[in-house]
């Protein structure tokens, strides 16, 4: 048995996760994209992919995730988030005003790829909520795990 | 109807029972069912965007709330009685109560809110925006502007959390490499 083993929950919790992880991933990929069409949207989504990863570190014991998607990449993503909304945002001065739906006329409603910069205004809150909440969990674990070796 | 005032009942349930409980699991435990008779709430009042985003949000706090607070000693203190703070804080949850029964009783009845300016949104949101996600076209165009405050509220929140740990890590970096050398 390697060391891996030993860490995290039992055996069953860890196939369990290993199949549906992957599922709940596209679940909220799904429920980004397909913002401006069902209910959801981009806080939602991005909150649900935060889930994904937390759901992997709850069953494959802490720090498992942090070796795919580090505490300084999660910073990272959250400021491109934010800078990508704010410039969706500015962007819109050319044509008209601050959150001016400036690519409005591409597509008809209903379909995939309409709605102008809604779509790509929830892919930016998404990257900005998931990056946020998942540095948010990451960051009390560190914490945890320096305060449990000082004991 | 009547299963709303259950699921109130429940919350009301489940609020008391965080407050009085002395286990801190327990405690979370019931504040999780708070956040799951709200989602089904939203739900029954037909508000689908809310209730996800609610469930959501509150599997993440209940997670965060279970690890943070779990592994650690807080400290019970139990206060002693205050006859004066007891008698303010009577007081002014009586005239909270008088004030909400005057205001509520001026408001349009539940269901049926006034609809002079948000009228124009349900009427020309897919022309208008393309969306048919109404609710979408109005958080990401018409009213674009909480959106980003919201978003800035949370950004603010994650840089204070950061920051606040990093400093407690970094100063433990520092000690290790003292006692090291």
């Amino acid at each position: 048995m390697s060391k891996e083993h030993d860490r995290g929950m039992t055996v069953i919790v860890k196939t369990v996760t290993r199949l549906t992880v992957g599922l709940i991933l596209l679940y909220g990929i799904y429920i980004i994209l397909h913002g401006h069409l069902t209910p959801g949207g981009g806080f939602a989504g991005g909150v649900i992919i935060a889930l994904a990863f937390i759901n992997l570190d709850l069953a494959f014991g802490g720090g498992v995730s942090a070796k795919i998607f580090s505490k300084g990449k999660t910073s990272v993503v959250e400021a491109l988030g934010a800078v990508m909304f704010l410039t969706l945002a500015l962007l819109g001065m050319k044509y008209g005003g601050f959150f001016d739906n400036f690519l409005h006329p591409d597509g008809s409603a209903g379909q995939l790829v309409s709605a102008g910069i809604i779509p790509l205004e929830n892919i930016a809150i998404s990257l900005k909520v998931g990056a946020g909440l998942f540095g948010i969990f990451l960051t009390l674990i560190v914490l945890q795990k320096f305060e449990s070796e000082k004991k | 109807m009547i299963e709303l005032y259950v699921l109130l009942g429940l919350m009301i349930a489940g609020a008391v029972i965080a407050i009085e409980v002395k286990n801190l699991l327990s405690a979370v435990i019931a504040v999780g069912i708070v956040g799951l008779a709200l989602s089904i709430i939203f739900l029954l009042l037909k508000a689908p965007d809310v209730a996800l985003t609610q469930i959501v949000v509150e599997i993440v706090a209940v997670i965060l709330l279970i690890r943070a607070t779990l592994h650690r000693e807080i400290a019970l203190k139990s206060c002693g009685t205050r006859p004066f703070g007891a008698f303010m804080g009577i007081l002014f949850l009586g005239l909270a109560v008088v004030a909400a029964i005057v205001t509520f009783n001026s408001l349009a009845p539940f269901g049926a809110p006034l609809m002079t300016v948000s009228q124009f949104y349900p009427m020309n949101a897919i022309t208008g925006t393309g969306a048919i996600n109404v609710v979408s076209s109005i958080i990401l165009d018409y009213r674009a502007y909480d959106t980003l405050g919201e978003a800035t509220v949370l950004f603010t929140a994650v840089i204070g959390v950061l920051t606040v740990m990093r400093s407690v890590g970094k100063k433990k970096e520092e000690d290790v490499q003292e006692n090291h050398e």
